[in-house]
């Protein structure tokens, strides 16, 4: 008795399986848009609120700096960033996320440069890192310092961190870089209270300059003494 | 960027849901030819069957089997049994020669030289038109004999397989295994339903004695007599059928070692017996054996060798970070960063290989369910699918490698080092 070959059954399982795979990549491609349109929308709602801040800045400025509201929180823009991060990696349309990352450095600068005035007209406590690393050659000691900075980011939640990949095509970053004078042989590059400090700096070395940093608004005179913070840091 | 694991993958997953699906798209299509009995049955005559017990160091549960045998349904004068002792070193003999008394038996000892050497002795003297073999770590249901004789009505049946059940899962380990065998019924019928079985095992299946007769007796082959046989019929074109509704019990392995040890002589004989009969692969002629069991079982276990590996891979990554963050920030910080995490759906993986995972591992659960529901009438959850999938994920790939392995370097397994090493727990010989 000779078996019969019944290539319609593998034709028809084939086509089946085929069709599970199709399913599972169409699941997978409409749920990283959904994510992308969050990442968007997340964006935008940081864009209006940094803006909104800049023009309120503006209206206000040195009459009142109770009513300048601290608009975008550090830990938005770092859920943010982290995000984006995670995009990169595990999101199939890289080139949507590498131009929401471009739109990200640009609002990061926007509001350092919003936050460094606030800080400095209205006494608020704060510190800003400026952080450049790079993405495109694998760099080990700039995922150390990736670490300590969230760590310290954790510990002060007053502390705003800034970071740019180098390679990031954007004018805006470009310029930074210019004027800090960073070299992409010399990441991880940090940027605190204009002084630039490149290769990898310990949680301790750190830890010591951000609390200067803090010590140094203390000290400085400010407008409106009522909005001057005067916690002990731990 | 694709890297090439993720292709590998790709790949890989894609032949392993390709198989499932197979075997479903099968099921759907006969599944109202699956017959399952529930009460007693008579045939129109009775033909003469003997049953051969090979038996090596099995003192503790060779009563048990041969009770079965004589609870049998079935006539006495027709049922013969020949009760082989492979030169156990335990009290096997002692036992099987109270049997001696019953016209119906015959008990033979011999020196030890493998359970095919045993089971060619009982084919000696064998003068009845159907003959078995029961392992003697297996128990039958009274009925299972009558309901595999059905199956001879076709006169093209050659052999017909029975259903093995676990007897009795004892713990997490066994009750996994059952619900594999309880997959094992269903993917048997489906691959009966194609021609495609490539194991008749050792507890219970019936042959037709015209198979030895023109084929010749057992071979060695690596221990694994019992695929060998079905390789050796399929390559004749002798059909091979699967009877759902014929139970026999079968004592698992209790503990990892046991476990890990049998599948590893099981794996070991599946890939050498592949390779005697490669020659049957992808041809046409040979049918479902040839382009779908055989390439299937090969598949399945570069496939859990694979997964495992990911997984593998994942988990040291995973730790590797953390010591790295631990390296960067100290063991404090760390712990802080760890306690604020929280959920955020956004992070839940949406890539295609989670997708594929999924139905990869739902069809796995459909496979177990549609068992279960052939074996107890109605599909049934319950925990031992997931230890099951949990115990093989993990378990699997070693006994795999260590197959692969001793392939490599020709070494067998063999089943009396299984028992003396165990003794005087025993194991099964079996392969489902």
């Amino acid at each position: 008795m000779q078996q019969q070959f019944d290539w319609r059954r593998y034709l028809i399982v084939f086509f089946i399986t085929l069709a599970l795979f199709l399913t599972a990549v169409y699941l997978s491609n409409y749920f990283g848009n959904k994510k992308i349109n969050q990442l968007k929308s997340i964006q935008d709602t940081i864009s209006i609120d940094i803006l909104s801040s800049e023009t309120q800045f503006s209206l206000l400025s040195e009459l009142s700096c109770k009513n300048v509201s601290d608009s975008v929180l550090s830990s938005e823009l770092n859920e943010l960033g982290k995000k984006l991060e995670w995009g990169q990696e595990n999101l199939s349309n890289t080139d949507e996320v590498t131009y929401l990352r471009k739109y990200y450095s640009l609002l990061q600068i926007k509001d350092y440069l919003l936050m460094k005035k606030v800080s400095s007209r209205c006494g608020k406590k704060s510190a800003f890192i400026l952080y450049f690393y790079t993405k495109a050659e694998s760099c080990t000691l700039c995922e150390k310092q990736g670490i300590v900075l969230s760590t310290l980011r954790e510990k002060y939640p007053e502390l705003r961190v800034y970071s740019f990949d180098y390679s990031v095509d954007l004018s805006a970053v470009k310029a930074m870089l210019d004027i800090y004078k960073i070299k992409d042989t010399a990441l991880p590059a940090l940027v605190i209270d204009d002084e630039v400090l490149t290769g990898f700096n310990t949680i301790e070395e750190l830890d010591l300059r951000i609390k200067n940093s803090f010590k140094l608004q203390e000290t400085m005179p400010v407008n409106n003494p009522k909005t001057v913070t005067t916690d002990k840091i731990q | 960027m694709v890297s090439t694991s993720s292709i590998i993958f790709y790949i890989l997953s894609f032949l392993s849901v390709y198989v499932q699906v197979f075997f479903l798209v099968t099921f759907f299509e006969r599944k109202n030819k699956i017959l399952v009995r529930k009460g007693v049955i008579s045939l129109p005559e009775y033909p003469g069957v003997t049953i051969i017990v090979p038996c090596y160091n099995e003192g503790e549960t060779i009563r048990g089997t041969i009770e079965s045998l004589l609870d049998l349904d079935y006539p006495k004068d027709k049922l013969k049994l020949i009760i082989v002792d492979d030169g156990s070193k335990d009290n096997t003999w002692q036992i099987i020669k109270e049997f001696e008394k019953y016209p119906n038996i015959k008990v033979f000892h011999k020196k030890n030289g493998g359970k095919y050497t045993a089971l060619n002795l009982g084919l000696q003297y064998l003068d009845t038109p159907f003959v078995g073999c029961l392992d003697a770590d297996s128990f039958v249901d009274s009925e299972a004999l009558k309901r595999i004789i059905t199956y001879f009505d076709d006169k093209n049946t050659m052999a017909v397989a029975p259903s093995v059940v676990v007897y009795e899962p004892k713990n997490i380990l066994q009750g996994a295994q059952k619900a594999e065998y309880d997959m094992s019924i269903y993917t048997k019928k489906m691959l009966a339903f194609l021609g495609g079985i490539h194991v008749t095992p050792g507890p219970f299946s019936i042959f037709r004695k015209k198979v030895f007769d023109d084929l010749g007796p057992y071979r060695h082959a690596h221990n694994t007599e019992d695929q060998e046989i079905a390789l050796r019929m399929q390559e004749h074109n002798y059909k091979i059928d699967h009877c759902p509704d014929a139970y026999v019990y079968t004592v698992t392995p209790n503990s990892i070692k046991k476990l890990y040890r049998q599948r590893s002589r099981w794996i070991y004989g599946f890939i050498r017996n592949v390779i005697d009969y490669r020659r049957l692969l992808f041809r046409k002629k040979y049918g479902t054996i040839a382009l779908f069991t055989l390439p299937s079982g090969v598949i399945s276990i570069f496939a859990a060798i694979f997964l495992f590996w990911m997984l593998g891979y994942n988990f040291f990554t995973f730790i590797y970070k953390k010591i790295f963050i631990i390296n960067t920030v100290g063991l404090g910080h760390t712990l802080k960063i760890s306690q604020n995490i929280n959920f955020d759906p956004f992070f839940f993986s949406t890539k295609a290989i989670f997708f594929i995972t999924i139905i990869l591992y739902t069809s796995v659960i459909i496979a177990l369910l549609i068992g279960r529901g052939i074996l107890e009438g109605k599909p049934r959850v319950s925990f031992d699918m997931f230890y099951f999938m949990i115990i093989y994920s993990i378990l699997a790939p070693f006994w795999l490698l260590k197959a692969i392995f001793n392939v490599l370097r020709s070494k067998e397994s063999s089943w009396v080092l299984e028992r003396e090493v165990e003794m005087p727990k025993k194991q099964n010989a079996t392969t489902i």
